[in-house]
């Protein structure tokens, strides 16, 4: 295998990871939830998309415009009803992140255990364009590209409404001084909820992305979150080039470690590079000191 | 002066009963094993180490306000280096090493995090976790291969109790010694303000990597001491990412303010989640996540701040101020009024059908 | 007069027989339902494995029995329906399994403890099992030192074949096709980075290479490894015309559909726990075909077919071609066991258990004398719609082998 075939797979992998992150990244870097059932939605988009294709045929990227709005609804609701009054009650910022950590790891339990309940903690697999995809003469399963194209439209998305629109200039405001933004005329609360909401819409597109190619069951949500928790310290919180070049990093690594070294060490190796990154630069790749 | 005479005079009145009543409470709980069945010993040893990794935590992240999830990691190695050395070295040799090993990598990673805060410093320590379980597994599968490791030595439920008992107390002394050090003292400060300490001339690299070295081999000590329990332990087993966030889960809800706190974190969620696993097996989650959210919104300062709430209220004059028979006098006036509605219950309905829709009424 | 004299006759000797039958027999004493208890996950990481493999066999065979109008059991001279009277959640945590048998053992003190999911969970249990006394039909577990742990767990049983066997009853596939020129000796294997991963792959590695095969490619992967790409192209560019993952159901899964995708077409293709689901077969349908994979049963079994359609209709689950009819098969044998050894004593009916056999069961007949079921299947193919037992071949019920694997 030629090098550049396997940083092409890495890349390919990396946009994965990317795309798991960049929701995450607006709930976090925006309106400043640490949402540790981010993961649960995601999961609840693969399960819906998969009783979609299964029983009504209907193509997972159609189911779409199903889920993600209906995810964007809930993760409206839950800011309304479950963050509002812990925004209201913290003093300090990290007083808002631990508060917020507790609340969303209950809400965890309480989604995946109702998952389980609803769908049996069963695997599921079906397949959606897992057919081959020639890149430069190298092969690759379409879905998986699919994927990597989707979350570079979304981080190029999100990073053009962040930098170039009124809305995202509002955003970024939130991002780096809540007082100040709302000091300045900004609705705080408003627009943090569309953020969450935002990046639960996210999440759904990517939770139906990774079901057409891997295998998911009720308990699978914690890693993604944990993934993108990862990918979004490395880049920088709210930071959307540093989410898609730690994603990119990532999965570059795995990828060169897979072929080179072993698979077997491919998670350690992404791991200890995020270690070695946060050593170096310890508020992330793009972060401000 | 002589009330300060007097005020240390009392507080040492009020630190000899502390002592007397501890001595008192852990010879009561050294008996446990005599007066149990092994079930219920079994719990009582999952009570004590949550115990003693808790306020083990408590100790570094209580006061520096920095919130590791390395909990598991330590354990961890404790738990698989008694694994790894079992065959070759006595257990209580094997104890030891674990305890160096421990320390070893507690001042690596201390040094480190020392740059880390906020989140940043969270997910580096659970990442750390999770590559250690991660070239753990890999070194078992491509170098032994073989993951299982089995321990098996003459070393019970009952003497995994008594030894933790042990520990949990050695845990409780340093605690206590360290709220009365210059060490303990610095780290408040830390916690407080980092700038503010360096300013005052605290060290402050030093004081952070030797409170999580400290903190950190009682973590290990702890997952070595639990490995007899496991006669057979892989890095799943022993790198289980859950511990961590249990831990902190349980010191939050005991509160962080004193240092017994942890203890009413641990002992409810303890006694909660094994009720809810055989009582409810096929809820547990959706139960247990729904206690972690009311512990989160009707007891933000956890079961620490619910008692002191409580105890100030004793204290206050009770806030009634005709007795309890005022209120009763009052209900009891307020049931015999005559009811006040000259419309009757259609009346109420229209009112509220009028704010709701007011063009109603103008239509007719 | 006389027909009606004899009927009488015959009647009062029916009624007395009757009476003296039942007279010694201590009803009062007999209990209301024998008590059955388990911990296993039901949330967490492992729940859906305990949820494929485990829990409907518990399920449809507590449904079985009592439908049967429950257990004869001979000391109490009646048929006692089984109660499960606990059942935990382990949460997936081995900590807290390991007390929760305690709980069954030494509180709920139940008559018989159905074991948890997994080999890991199973081995740290053993210890439990043995301490209290209760029969340990750990079907879910294998490992290479299972002789040396029968004997320090008296109580323990193992069902499915060592990791060794497995690697055997491949070898004898791949053995016929390369004496005949067919197949290369060139192997290409991958692992799941657990424990099983890494005990098949030492136990085929050792066997393939004192067969005489080259293993060109060998590497691990981590458990959840999200991406294997590069494996199947690596493998596709080894020149191997055997393939060997020993992998969990994700990677089986996954490992079959990026062949497909990178139209990887090794001669044999075999991957390892997952294979067996039915789940499989309904998502790969004519693909499937001639993929091999570990373990395999016998459908034309007495009663096999049967089971299938039993547990697909009271459970909704439909069982795998491996793990899952031994379950069954297991509490099959405890069963009868209870019935032979007429009692509740556990003792005695461990004693039974290992004396007793062979059982008839489900998986055919099934001997414990040695605690370990010694020869059952090792290898198996889909074969239109259906996982069946390809090896050893001297297993009864052999079905001939498909080769080569047809392309996708």
């Amino acid at each position: 295998m030629p090098l550049i075939e396997v940083i092409l797979g890495g890349v390919i992998l990396g946009g994965l990871y990317a795309l798991v992150a960049i929701g995450f990244n607006l709930q976090f870097g925006m309106a400043r939830i640490v949402n540790l059932a981010y993961g649960e939605f995601l999961m609840g988009a693969a399960f819906a998309a998969f009783f979609m294709y299964t029983l009504f045929s209907i193509n997972p990227i159609v189911g779409m415009l199903l889920s993600v709005p209906v995810s964007f609804a809930a993760n409206w609701l839950i800011y309304r009803v479950l963050m509002l009054p812990l925004v209201r009650r913290a003093r300090t910022r990290d007083d808002l992140e631990g508060q917020t950590i507790l609340a969303t790891f209950g809400l965890l339990f309480v989604l995946r255990g109702a998952a389980t309940l609803a769908f049996t903690a069963d695997n599921r697999y079906y397949n959606y364009l897992g057919v081959p995809l020639n890149i430069f003469g190298f092969t690759f399963a379409a879905n998986r590209v699919l994927a990597c194209v989707l979350a570079c439209i979304f981080g190029g998305a999100s990073l053009m409404v962040l930098n170039r629109t009124r809305f995202g200039t509002a955003l970024r405001a939130l991002n780096i001084d809540p007082i100040g933004a709302e000091l300045v005329g900004i609705d705080v609360r408003g627009m943090a909820g569309l953020a969450f909401a935002g990046g639960g819409a996210l999440a759904a597109a990517a939770g139906t992305l990774v079901s057409t190619f891997l295998t998911f069951n009720p308990a699978i949500g914690i890693e993604f979150t944990m993934k993108a928790l990862v990918v979004v310290i490395m880049g920088g919180i709210g930071n959307m080039a540093g989410c898609l070049t730690a994603g990119l990093l990532l999965g570059i690594a795995e990828s060169l470690c897979s072929y080179y070294v072993d698979s077997g060490l491919t998670l350690a190796v992404a791991y200890a590079l995020f270690l070695i990154v946060l050593v170096v630069r310890p508020r992330g790749l793009f972060g401000t000191p | 002066m002589a009330a300060s005479a007097e005020d240390r005079r009392r507080r040492r009145t009020r630190t000899a009963a502390a002592i007397g009543a501890l001595v008192a409470l852990v010879a009561v709980l050294a008996t446990v094993p005599l007066l149990t069945s092994d079930y219920q010993l079994s719990f009582m040893v999952n009570v004590m180490s949550y115990l003693v990794l808790t306020i083990a935590w408590a100790l570094f992240s209580g006061t520096t306000r920095l919130v590791s999830l390395a909990t598991s990691a330590f354990f961890g190695i404790g738990m698989y280096t008694v694994a790894m050395s079992i065959k070759i070295l006595p257990l209580y040799a094997s104890f030891a090493l674990a305890i160096v090993v421990g320390a070893a990598v507690a001042l690596v990673v201390g040094v480190l995090t020392l740059r880390l805060s906020g989140m940043f410093f969270v997910i580096f320590s659970f990442g750390l976790s999770e590559m250690i379980r991660e070239l753990m597994v890999w070194w078992e599968i491509n170098q032994t291969h073989t993951m299982g490791r089995y321990v098996y030595v003459p070393f019970d439920t009952t003497m995994i109790y008594e030894h933790l008992l042990g520990l949990a107390v050695v845990v409780f002394l340093v605690g206590w010694l360290l709220r009365r050090s210059r060490l303990g003292i610095a780290l408040l400060v830390i916690g407080e303000d980092e700038t503010v300490a360096r300013q005052v001339g605290i060290n402050v690299p030093f004081t952070k990597v030797a409170i999580f070295i400290v903190s950190a081999m009682f973590m290990t000590l702890t997952g070595a001491l639990m490995a007899p329990r496991f006669s057979f332990i892989n890095p799943n087993f022993a790198f289980n990412p859950l511990v961590s966030f249990v831990v902190v889960i349980m010191a939050l809800l005991g509160g962080l303010q004193k240092l017994w706190a942890p203890v009413l974190g641990v002992i409810p969620l303890i006694i909660l989640s094994e009720r809810l696993q055989t009582q409810f097996p096929f809820w547990y989650s959706v139960l247990l996540g729904l206690v972690f959210m009311v512990i989160v919104y009707f007891l933000p300062r956890g079961v620490t701040g619910l008692l002191e709430d409580i105890w100030k209220a004793l204290g206050r004059p009770l806030a009634l101020p005709r007795g309890f028979t005022g209120p009763l006098l009052d209900a009891w006036a307020w049931l015999s009024r005559p009811i006040f509605l000259p419309r009757g219950l259609a009346g109420i309905i229209e009112e509220r059908w009028l704010k709701i829709m007011p063009r109603a009424n103008e239509k007719r | 007069m006389h027909t009606q004299w004899r009927r009488a006759m015959a009647a009062a000797a029916l009624a007395a027989f009757g009476t003296l039958a039942a007279l010694p027999v201590h009803a009062a004493d007999a209990p209301n339902s024998i008590r059955i208890g388990y911990a296993i996950s039901l949330s967490g990481v492992n729940a859906q494995g305990a949820a494929t493999t485990t829990l409907p066999g518990y399920d449809l065979w507590v449904h079985d029995v009592n439908a049967q109008g429950g257990i004869f059991v001979k000391e109490f001279n009646k048929k006692i329906p089984v109660e499960v009277v606990a059942k935990y959640d382990d949460t997936s945590s081995a900590e807290t399994m390991l007390r929760l048998e305690e709980k069954l053992m030494t509180e709920d003190k139940v008559d018989f403890v159905l074991p948890p999911w997994s080999t890991g969970f199973n081995l740290a249990a053993a210890p439990i099992f043995a301490k209290y006394g209760y029969p340990d039909l750990a079907v879910t577990a294998n490992a290479n030192d299972e002789e040396q742990l029968v004997k320090q767990f008296p109580t323990l049983f193992f069902f499915l074949n060592q990791p060794i066997h497995f690697g055997q009853a491949l070898i004898e596939v791949l053995n016929k096709y390369k004496n005949s020129g067919q197949l290369n000796n060139k192997i290409a294997m991958v692992s799941v980075g657990d424990q099983f991963g890494a005990e098949m792959s030492a136990g085929f590695g050792a066997g393939l290479k004192a067969s005489g095969y080259d293993i060109v490619l060998q590497k691990s992967y981590p458990l959840g490894a999200a991406d294997l790409t590069n494996e199947i192209k690596e493998a596709k560019a080894s020149g191997a015309d055997t393939f060997i993952a020993a992998s969990y159901p994700p990677d089986t899964f996954m490992l079959t559909g990026t062949a497909i995708t990178q139209g990887y077409n090794p001669k044999i293709f075999y991957t390892a726990v997952g294979t067996a689901f039915a789940e499989y077969g309904a998502n790969f349908k004519k693909k499937a075909q001639g993929v091999m994979g570990i373990g395999g049963w016998n459908p034309a079994l007495p009663g096999a077919m049967d089971y299938y359609k039993r547990q697909l209709a009271v459970t909704g689950h439909a069982p795998d071609g491996w793990a899952s009819p031994v379950t069954y098969a297991s509490l099959q044998i405890l069963q009868q066991a209870i019935e032979k050894a007429g009692t509740l004593d556990r003792k005695k009916v461990l004693d039974t258990i290992v004396n007793g056999g062979p059982w008839q069961t489900i998986s055919g007949p099934i001997d414990l004398k040695t605690h370990i079921v010694e020869h059952q299947w090792g290898a198996g193919q889909w074969q239109n719609g259906q996982f069946v037992g390809v090896s050893p071949t001297d297993m009864p019920g052999v079905k001939p082998f498909i080769f080569p694997k047809p392309s996708w």
